[in-house]
């Protein structure tokens, strides 16, 4: 090797240094990638650019007004309203349901995880929560009509072949691994300091979780089921396939309902030519739904990205 | 507090130690509840669709006759589907997170990209399915073809690479970097040589999840008319198609038990595809950390 | 020494992580309302030893235990023994202080609170912060929290909040370590009045500090206890030569 070296003469080492003109190709490639990079910035400007466009046109023919506060909604049958309303509080209806189910089952799952479980467990169960939450959502709601609806009307016999309650339980399901990781993180955050400062003051094994450990990881906590939330609004394919299309007013979850995203569905399994209401209707609602997960998830990213700094 | 009290359990103590207990069975009982919940699934869908299972099955097209039904169609779909998506999300995907870790200068345009693509990550997939309607199916004119599916999901997948491959990135040790660039070589000679090399098994993992996710995702392809009766596959990226969790979609929406049945056979193919490839994620990642 | 009453006795210990003893065969007795110093270099098993008194070495995992400790007539490793009833009565101070994010009244609150301790906790409270010479500075602040106390203050906090359980034993696991000399002094200072309450064990690797504060001494190397008795003697003529070396600062 030496001789090698040795054998070759250093240009750089007499001639003056070269300008960077040499390295032409490399501010091609730095350009290159920069463009990658805007992609994501373009891919935002046209979600919203296109949602605003639609949706303004569709406000040319329906009053805001009427779109935000009416309470029907029947763009494809006669008479035509557009109250986007029970849209709404069906997607509510899910949500909350969901939330039912995932939020609370999440943090105590996380609290087992980051508590009590041994690191074998913990190396068996966070890949069973990782498959959970790789299970395609379309698989979940052939789960929801074929299994949790039939074993709901044993126990409600009055409840419709598609219903809310259905549909929000596989959507709890769908959210729970999302929501007990994150805690979970929140939870292992939190300094093991505090814990043994606690349980040397003779509290027990729950007085340390409930009463030290998850307040301290409870803004993690927060922006999980902010998060969690966020994605359950924009869940599609379980609410199409268990919770109906029946746009709905309504509280009840044995009822059909329709969310928001099943109407997208919808609209589009059959075909809408563009520049008809109709088509603009799935801009209008679209719009709303992207607006509201939107905030959600700058919020959560928002909690989370303080809650981070604490411990550091 | 009597202090010369031997070392008893009290009441009180008694009671806590009691709720201590019941907590702590309530968290292990919920959490084995949730792996109990995929264990039923897999079994309900296994007891439903394995009869369906068959060499026919997997070579029939969709027919209305459950008995002649199968899934050729949606499986080649699926394959033009990925490889399509795969060969546009994974170089812009790379790149762009090669820009931001090696490239970018700490500014405010910087923290902007790196925001909106966090918050990409989680715009539901519909959105992206309403977008790709307006600009690849109606806008560029490309129909309900393969391309048009291929480059949605490649919007919807980017974030998903993009982040893997940042943190890939970032964790290779900046003394590596250095050393290169004390041997005098570019920017790009060290990302090429020395970086990537090192950042490859993370990259794929999450290359390979988010082409999971491409494959099973069916909102998306909805929005953009996938769902429709396909007897042929595809022979050009122009082509209409179909893939499988829309054939899946189409079999579960029916009120007949039978194509119920076809669906959960659909079902388990489309599972084990994933499995498989989540198996291979972990163990790419085992052997880099193995390294 | 005999006229002592001893509270804590170590008993032939052994203790081992995984099978590798950390302290072996350690014989050792903490005598009522005085200060026992236990120094020696780093990983002697110093700090294992003062976690097994009130049990903290159960949160370790794959720890096991062989001999006694003996609590008055009683074996804290005993089936029988709740080690929440265990900690309830031996406090404990850690190396780093941990306060909860809190205020600081109810860092101090907290312990009594969750035992379901009677009384006027407001007394309660000032009492502690009072004992450990915290209370004229955060008297007017008590619903600050904790976390915006400077790093001395937050390890008085801890000291108070452990004094509030009124324990009978207080460990301390290297108490100043992580402070300055102003706020050491101060805590050193405090022990002199705390020893008229409490029974106290104090880990350092401060050997000024052992011969300072504490009125016995025990030198650990490598797991064993080298020797043993009361601060003087260890400091002034030590029996072994380990402990004389180690002492004069020739080794460690």
């Amino acid at each position: 090797m030496t001789a090698a070296v040795g054998s070759r003469p250093v240009k750089g080492s007499t001639s003056p240094l070269s300008s960077a003109q040499t390295r032409f190709g490399e501010g091609l490639l730095e350009k290159l990638f920069f463009f990658c990079a805007l992609l994501s910035v373009l891919t935002t400007v046209s979600v919203i650019g296109i949602l605003a466009f639609e949706t303004y046109n569709f406000f040319q023919k329906v009053p805001m007004l009427d779109f935000l506060t009416g309470t029907r909604w029947t763009p494809l049958l006669e008479p035509k309203h557009y109250g986007i309303l029970p849209l709404i509080s069906g997607t509510v209806l899910i949500v909350l349901g969901a939330a039912l189910v995932a939020l609370p089952v999440g943090v105590a799952s996380a609290v087992y995880l980051s508590e009590y479980a041994s690191e074998r467990t913990r190396n068996i169960i966070k890949p069973v929560l990782e498959i959970l939450a790789g299970i395609p959502t379309v698989v979940y709601g052939f789960f929801a009509l074929t299994f949790v609806t039939p074993l709901l009307s044993t126990i409600f016999p009055s409840i419709s072949v598609f219903n809310a309650a259905s549909g929000s339980i596989v959507v709890g399901i769908m959210v729970l691994p999302m929501v007990a990781s994150l805690c979970d993180d929140a939870l292992r955050s939190v300094p093991d300091a505090l814990r043994q400062g606690a349980y040397s003051l003779g509290a027990t094994s729950f007085e340390v979780s409930t009463r030290i450990v998850i307040p301290a990881g409870l803004s993690g906590i927060f922006a999980s089921f902010v998060l969690a939330i966020s994605r359950a609004i924009g869940e599609t394919m379980a609410v199409t396939l268990a919770a109906g299309a029946t746009p709905n007013l309504t509280m009840n979850p044995l009822e059909s309902i329709q969310t928001m995203t099943a109407y997208i569905v919808q609209v589009s399994l059959g075909d809408t030519p563009s520049g008809t209401i109709t088509y603009e209707t799935l801009f209008a609602v679209a719009a709303v739904l992207f607006a509201s997960t939107f905030v959600l998830n700058l919020g959560g990213t928002w909690i989370m990205r303080r809650y981070q700094e604490v411990y550091e | 507090m009597n202090k010369v009290n031997p070392l008893i359990v009290s009441d009180q103590l008694a009671r806590r130690q009691w709720l201590s207990r019941l907590f702590k069975h309530f968290c292990t009982g919920v959490t084995f509840l949730a792996v109990a919940i995929l264990g039923v699934l897999i079994f309900q869908v296994s007891v439903a669709g394995f009869g369906w299972l068959d060499w026919q099955f997997l070579t029939s097209f969709p027919s209305r006759f459950p008995e002649r039904a199968g899934i050729y169609s949606a499986l080649v779909g699926t394959l033009w589907l990925v490889t399509l998506t795969a060969s546009l999300a994974i170089p812009i995907g790379v790149l762009a997170a090669i820009y931001l870790e090696e490239y970018a200068p700490k500014n405010r345009f910087t923290a902007f990209i790196e925001v909106n693509i966090a918050n990409l990550a989680g715009v539901p997939s519909i959105v992206y399915g309403i977008l790709g309607l307006a600009v690849f199916v109606r806008f560029m004119g490309l129909e309900r073809s393969v391309l048009a599916g291929a480059m949605t999901m490649s919007l919807l997948v980017m974030p998903v690479i993009i982040i893997a491959a940042k943190e890939a990135i970032r964790a290779v040790p900046s003394s590596l970097r250095q050393a290169a660039f004390a041997v005098g070589a570019t920017r790009w000679q060290v990302v090429r040589h020395h970086v990537l090399p090192s950042a490859i098994p993370g990259i794929l993992t999450g290359v390979i999840l988010a082409l999971s996710r491409a494959i099973g995702e069916t909102a998306p392809l909805i929005m953009i008319g996938a769902l429709t009766y396909v007897a042929f596959v595809p022979e050009g990226p122009l082509d209409e198609f179909t893939a499988l969790p829309i054939q899946i979609f189409n079999w579960t929406a029916r009120p007949q038990e039978t194509f119920h049945e076809l669906a959960a056979g659909g079902i388990i193919v489309l599972l084990a595809i994933l499995l498989l490839m989540n198996a291979t994620a972990v163990y790419i990642r085992y052997r880099g950390s193995k390294r | 020494m005999t006229e002592y009453n001893s509270i804590l006795k170590a008993d032939a210990l052994t203790i081992a992580y995984a099978g590798a003893p950390a302290v072996r065969a350690v014989t050792l007795p903490i005598y009522e309302k005085k200060i026992t110093a236990i120094i020696g270099p780093s990983g002697c098993g110093k700090s294992t030893l003062l976690r097994s008194f009130n049990r903290m070495n159960d949160f370790v995992a794959d720890v096991s235990h062989e001999g006694q400790i003996r609590y008055r007539d009683q074996d804290l490793y005993a089936p029988e023994v709740d080690p929440v009833e265990v900690r309830l009565r031996i406090g404990m101070v850690f190396q780093k202080a941990n306060p909860f994010p809190k205020s600081i009244f109810r860092n101090v609150a907290w312990g009594p609170e969750i035992n379901g301790m009677d009384g006027d906790i407001n007394l309660r409270v000032e009492t502690a912060l009072r004992q450990a010479a915290l209370w004229d500075e955060v008297s007017s602040r008590l619903d600050d929290s904790a976390l915006n106390l400077s790093g001395g203050q937050q390890q008085r906090l801890c000291i108070a909040r452990a004094l509030a359980m009124e324990p009978e034993v207080i460990l301390m696991d290297e108490p100043c370590s992580a402070l300055d000399p102003v706020s050491t002094a101060h805590i050193e200072d405090l022990l002199f009045e705390l020893k008229e309450k409490f029974t106290i064990v104090i880990v350092t690797h401060n050997m000024q500090q052992a011969a300072r504060v504490s009125d016995f001494t025990a030198f650990m190397e490598m797991g064993h206890l080298v020797e043993y008795g009361e601060t003087d003697q260890v400091f002034t003529r030590p029996t072994e030569t380990r402990t004389e070396e180690y002492v004069t600062g020739r080794f460690g």
